[in-house]
């Protein structure tokens, strides 16, 4: 099992290797002849909170394929069962039909015992079915509901693991999200703290990770009520296109009022042209 | 990388480089392990707690890969849950060691795990197995695991005495748990301990603050 190439020692935390690199590239621009890559965006920052009534779960809304993004509200807070909602990272795919899945079968079982799902079931779910999949289907997820035995909130990894925590977070901004969670979670807080705590992770991701970005949303669950605040935060509001010239209201025409630019000199010149021949081709209509 | 258990497969998911351990003492078993379980160079849970009951008196203590060793976990405690019910008596520790044995070897192409089951039973008392990579099955009076536990071999080997009891056992692990935690840098956080005894089970944790300390430059 050990690696046969020559290892560098693993140093923990970030890596702030490539900024002296950057701002020398940035400051030579010109001189090379390139321009400077645009930012590339995968990813997503989602997080769960176990409070004193249930959990808050929370997500971030930008899908990206590649380069772009695909779809600037997309919902990632999934439905499993009445009392217990699902956030997915990883691949959008895996992480709907995945919770689709485990939301279905899940149904079906409550239907058989005559009870309310537990969270601890979803859990069993989802961890052996990933298990079996080894890994190749990419889901990380947040799990959180209400049930019987109070609140509870796992993480699930692609290859299966699951921890049982009071706060997680995962996905490409969920190193950002858990900063916000270590500063100031704690215990048994009130529901607005908790919200207020789920919404600055998000926020967190959303502002400092490249691959998380555009509104913010919220999954308060309690025994017998979920809130699905959707969006809760719009913290990327798209910009009003100010038409100063053309009233009040932004009608989106780019026609300026005469006036608006000086007119220094005019000077018109009539071009000559001869009528040379004059046919006419009529359009074949069949 | 550096790592010693690592394959590149693994690491994008919950990983895990340990420290754990198993005492024998008369009358039961000490068990302990750090509580990191890291993805790459993040820390992925802090409070992690490797010390899994598959059965009333039967505990295992894992490490490698989070996601196999709760499936075995898992496995295991299932199968003997139901063994335990036919005979309608409390199950074997030899028995448990062995079903996690039979998993970690025919699989173990596939598998990444390294465990010690340890627990009591009526008929032999307090025991400690050991399943490592590959599935050997062997029993010890004491036992370490985990990518920390090579810093700790000359510890053990020089302070571990037979005929122990139970508290200089605790103490012993606590030790062995804290020197292995300071220099191996995938273990840390908390240190989980569990004594078990045919009384039953007494589970504590030793905070990063209030762990023994010793020497350091």
């Amino acid at each position: 099992m050990a690696a046969v190439s020559v290892c560098r020692p693993q140093c923990g935390g970030f890596s702030f290797e490539n900024c002296k690199r950057n701002t020398l590239l940035e400051a030579n621009v010109a001189k090379l002849g390139c321009s400077l890559p645009p930012a590339r965006k995968t990813g997503t920052t989602i997080c769960g909170v176990v409070y004193k009534d249930g959990v808050v779960l929370g997500a971030d809304t930008r899908a990206t394929e590649g380069m772009v993004v695909a779809d600037k509200n997309c919902s990632k807070i999934h439905y499993i069962s009445p009392n217990i909602y699902c956030c997915g990272a990883g691949t959008a795919a895996d992480t709907e039909m995945t919770t689709q899945l485990i939301s279905s079968n899940l149904e079906l079982h409550s239907l058989s015992t005559n009870r309310l799902p537990r969270v601890a079931t979803a859990n069993r779910m989802l961890k052996q079915m990933l298990f079996r999949y080894q890994g190749y289907i990419g889901a990380a997820l947040v799990l959180g509901g209400v049930d019987c035995n109070g609140p509870h909130l796992y993480s699930i990894y692609p290859h299966g693991s699951t921890d049982k925590l009071p706060y997680v977070t995962m996905g490409s901004g969920s190193l950002a999200a858990m900063a916000v969670f270590e500063d100031r979670f704690k215990p048994n807080m009130e529901e607005e703290e908790a919200k207020q705590l789920v919404r600055d992770a998000i926020a967190a991701g959303i502002f400092n990770d490249l691959g998380s970005g555009s509104n913010i949303d919220l999954c308060v669950i309690t025994k017998g009520k979920v809130d699905y605040l959707r969006p809760h935060d719009e913290a990327n509001k798209k910009g009003v296109r100010l038409e100063e010239h053309v009233g009040a209201a932004e009608t989106g025409d780019y026609k300026y009022k005469h006036g608006t630019t000086g007119v220094l000199t005019k000077q018109v010149t009539t071009l000559q042209l001869e009528v040379m021949d004059e046919s006419v081709q009529t359009m074949d209509t069949s | 990388s550096c790592d010693f258990y690592v394959s590149p497969a693994r690491r994008s998911s919950g990983f895990r480089a340990t420290t754990i351990m198993a005492v024998e003492f008369d009358g039961g078993v000490v068990i302990g392990a750090d509580s990191r379980t890291t993805t790459g160079a993040y820390i992925a849970n802090r409070v992690t707690d490797k010390l899994t009951p598959i059965h009333d008196r039967i505990f295992c203590c894992r490490s490698g890969s989070a996601a196999d060793t709760q499936a075995i976990a898992d496995a295991v405690s299932y199968q003997l849950g139901f063994h335990s019910i036919e005979l309608d008596e409390p199950p074997l520790v030899q028995t448990a060691a062995n079903l996690f044995k039979q998993m970690c070897y025919r699989y173990r192409e596939e598998l990444m795990a390294g465990i010690i089951v340890a627990g009591w039973d009526k008929r032999r008392g307090g025991q400690v197995y050991t399943v490592p990579m590959g599935g050997m099955l062997v029993r010890q009076p004491v036992s370490v695991g985990g990518s920390g536990s090579s810093y700790i071999y000359g510890f053990i080997d020089s302070k571990y005495k037979s005929g122990m009891t139970k508290e200089e056992c605790l103490r012993f692990t606590a030790d062995a748990l804290a020197l292995a935690m300071e220099r191996d840098g995938s273990s840390g956080g908390v240190v989980r301990l569990a004594a078990i005894t045919e009384s039953g089970l007494e589970r504590s944790v030793i905070l990063g603050n209030q762990l023994p300390t010793f020497f350091s430059a």
